[in-house]
């Protein structure tokens, strides 16, 4: 109970810090040129500025803009997002579509970063400055440096185009009717390359980070007590020093976890995944400033769940920290 | 100079500084070599690297010389990581001396603004900037920047944190330094070499957030930038791959040398923290 009251008062205290950036990208994309009256009428083809007049009173924009704000946020606390004028649906039922790709992406990517980020972190600081190190440090600041977008598009040219063992792109096969667990393992094929390519770079840092951490408690007293009382090595890694070298591991989650949304937009746009990170783009180019707007509230939100869950694991990891809050 | 003695005994730091100088080499050797406009015609499309002696890279899918657009996309992408840079830096700095030193609300208004920006992605915020101001050179170059300045900014701050009660400051205070005095003149340059170790870091994911970007076409298609030239290569990825190959080794080799030439740094200005 304590974690989770803990908990919720930082959830609590990033309501201001949703406030603030919905404010701030409301007034930026008043800079906009055009507005979502502009959108429609260059859809219409054209049309006279009476139409235009009576579509701004319509939709508000005829308003001083902090009246159309005000206006927005208590929409927003009612949980609407507005219209979208390019998909012609309401800006939330849009988003909410083209949330499960990213979900499922990130997280896919986030347990094969942190998985084997952990498991090479653990090898490089058992072989440290020995050639396992070496190889594995060397490989990891590769990855760090490589560009994710180049790298799908490397692996589409290789595991697509030459062995043609994975599909170089969308969500799923369109051209079959697929249920249950077929479906499932179709969708799976379709994300491997994805979940690599936005994998790759969380990948190398949870590595160096994973190696660090376990260096420094390696050299912990309690760890040489575990080991004068005759447990043998591995015994030692996996019951003393993991659970406090996974801490670090932990907070850089919440911390990427804007990284890793951003990091989306990139790969969903070479893999022609249908998500959010895509759709962020799709709006730039089409101006659909409500929609991009919609984007915002909703990655803020979820990065602001994220750091919500990490704080309960931090806790269970870590009982210190809710003995003293 | 003892810290320039350690740089150079780590293999990987002095790798790291070879393939910068490489880089700005050529960079600064491309208007040399490639006299031309690297975006003008220069051949047949689509010549394979290494297949015509004229293009050693070949050309890309209007008949651009590949290497000429590799030698100017180094300028572009050192322009935009280095300037880029700076802003991040600057506005981290700012923010980070105020609200370390004064504490107490300010700190309170500043933290919650770098909150406000760690917790939208950035490259959310980058499309938001690029959709609102355009793409220029200029509007992506500051749009980086302005992305970039949450991390140095908590760096500076906690460096605040910890010299601001110091004897030395103390000091300062009794012979009746001004406050602005004892933040830039006394505290700063002693916080200050970790920030700018933390700068080749913000450089890293500058350059390849401005090529993310032009990969896009997001960013100004008007420079031969190399993210420009993946985007272009994306549309002949299937038989001509190469296109989108060599500006991408570009990139890794060019983030490559800038974080191996900051972790060098980082180990020479901080023997005891060596191999973490």
């Amino acid at each position: 109970m304590r974690i989770l009251s803990l908990a919720g008062r930082r959830l609590a205290a990033s309501i201001p810090t949703l406030v603030l950036i919905l404010i701030g990208v409301f007034l930026l994309l008043q800079f906009a040129p055009g507005d979502t009256v502009d959108a429609m009428m260059a859809q219409m083809g054209g049309g006279d500025a009476a139409t235009a007049k009576e579509l701004r009173k319509f939709y508000g924009l005829d308003l001083s803009i902090p009246a159309q704000l005000g206006n927005y946020l208590w929409r927003l606390v009612r949980l609407d997002l507005g219209f979208s004028s390019i998909y012609g649906k309401p800006v939330a039922s849009v988003i909410i579509e083209r949330l499960p790709p990213t979900i499922l992406l990130m997280t896919a990517s986030l347990s094969f970063a942190f998985f084997f980020g952990l498991l090479f972190g653990v090898i490089a600081a058992r072989g440290v400055n020995r050639w396992p190190d070496t190889l594995i440090s060397t490989l990891g600041l590769i990855f760090y440096a490589t560009p994710s977008f180049w790298f799908g598009l490397m692996a589409i040219v290789v595991f697509s185009v030459y062995l043609q063992w994975l599909p170089p792109g969308g969500f799923e096969d369109i051209g079959t009717v697929r249920t249950g667990i077929w479906r499932m393992l179709d969708i799976a094929s379709h994300l491997v390359l994805p979940t690599l390519t936005l994998g790759l770079i969380f990948l190398a840092i949870y590595l160096r980070i994973m190696r660090a951490s376990m260096l420094e408690v390696l050299n912990l007293d309690y760890v040489r007590t575990a080991r004068a009382k005759g447990l043998d090595e591995t015994r030692v890694v996996t019951r003393h020093v993991l659970r406090n070298a996974l801490l670090p591991m932990v907070t850089l989650i919440g911390l990427q976890a804007g990284t890793m949304l951003g990091g989306s937009v990139v790969v969903e746009s070479v893999f022609s995944l249908p998500g959010l990170g895509r759709l962020a783009y799709e709006s730039v180019v089409q101006r659909d400033l409500n929609t991009l707007l919609g984007i915002v509230f909703v990655s803020a939100l979820l990065v602001i769940s994220v750091n919500f869950v990490v704080d309960l694991i931090y806790a269970r990891l870590d009982p210190r920290i809710t003995a003293e809050g | 100079m003892d810290a320039v003695k350690r740089y150079f005994r780590s293999p990987a730091a002095v790798a790291g500084l070879i393939l910068l100088v490489i880089v700005i080499a050529m960079a600064i050797s491309a208007g040399w070599f490639y006299p031309r406009d690297p975006l003008a015609l220069a051949g047949r499309p689509l010549v394979w690297p290494f297949s015509n002696p004229r293009f050693l890279l070949g050309t890309d899918n209007s008949g651009r010389d590949i290497a000429a657009q590799i030698f100017y996309g180094a300028r572009i992408s050192l322009l935009i990581g280095g300037v880029a840079t700076a802003i991040a830096i600057l506005i981290g700095i700012l923010v980070g001396a105020f609200a370390g030193y004064y504490g107490g609300w300010v700190d309170n208004v500043l933290m919650r603004i770098t909150e406000a920006f760690q917790t939208l992605p950035n490259f959310v915020l980058l499309l938001v900037l690029v959709a609102v101001f355009g793409s220029t050179l200029t509007t992506v170059t500051i749009a980086v920047g302005v992305v970039s300045w949450p991390a140095p900014a908590r760096l500076t701050r906690a460096e605040f944190l910890s010299l601001r009660n110091r004897e030395f400051v103390q000091a300062g205070r009794t012979l009746g330094m001004k406050n602005i005095q004892l933040i830039f003149r006394e505290i700063l340059p002693n916080a200050l070499p970790p920030v700018i170790v933390y700068a080749s870091v913000v450089m890293a994911v500058a350059i390849l957030l401005e090529s993310a970007l032009a990969f896009l076409r997001l960013s100004d298609p008007n420079v031969a930038s190399w993210g420009n030239l993946i985007g272009l290569g994306r549309d002949v990825l299937r038989v001509q791959w190469y296109v989108s190959a060599i500006p991408g080794i570009a990139i890794l080799v060019t983030v490559l040398a800038v974080s191996l030439v900051g972790q060098g740094l980082n180990d020479a200005l901080n023997p005891r923290l060596k191999g973490r």
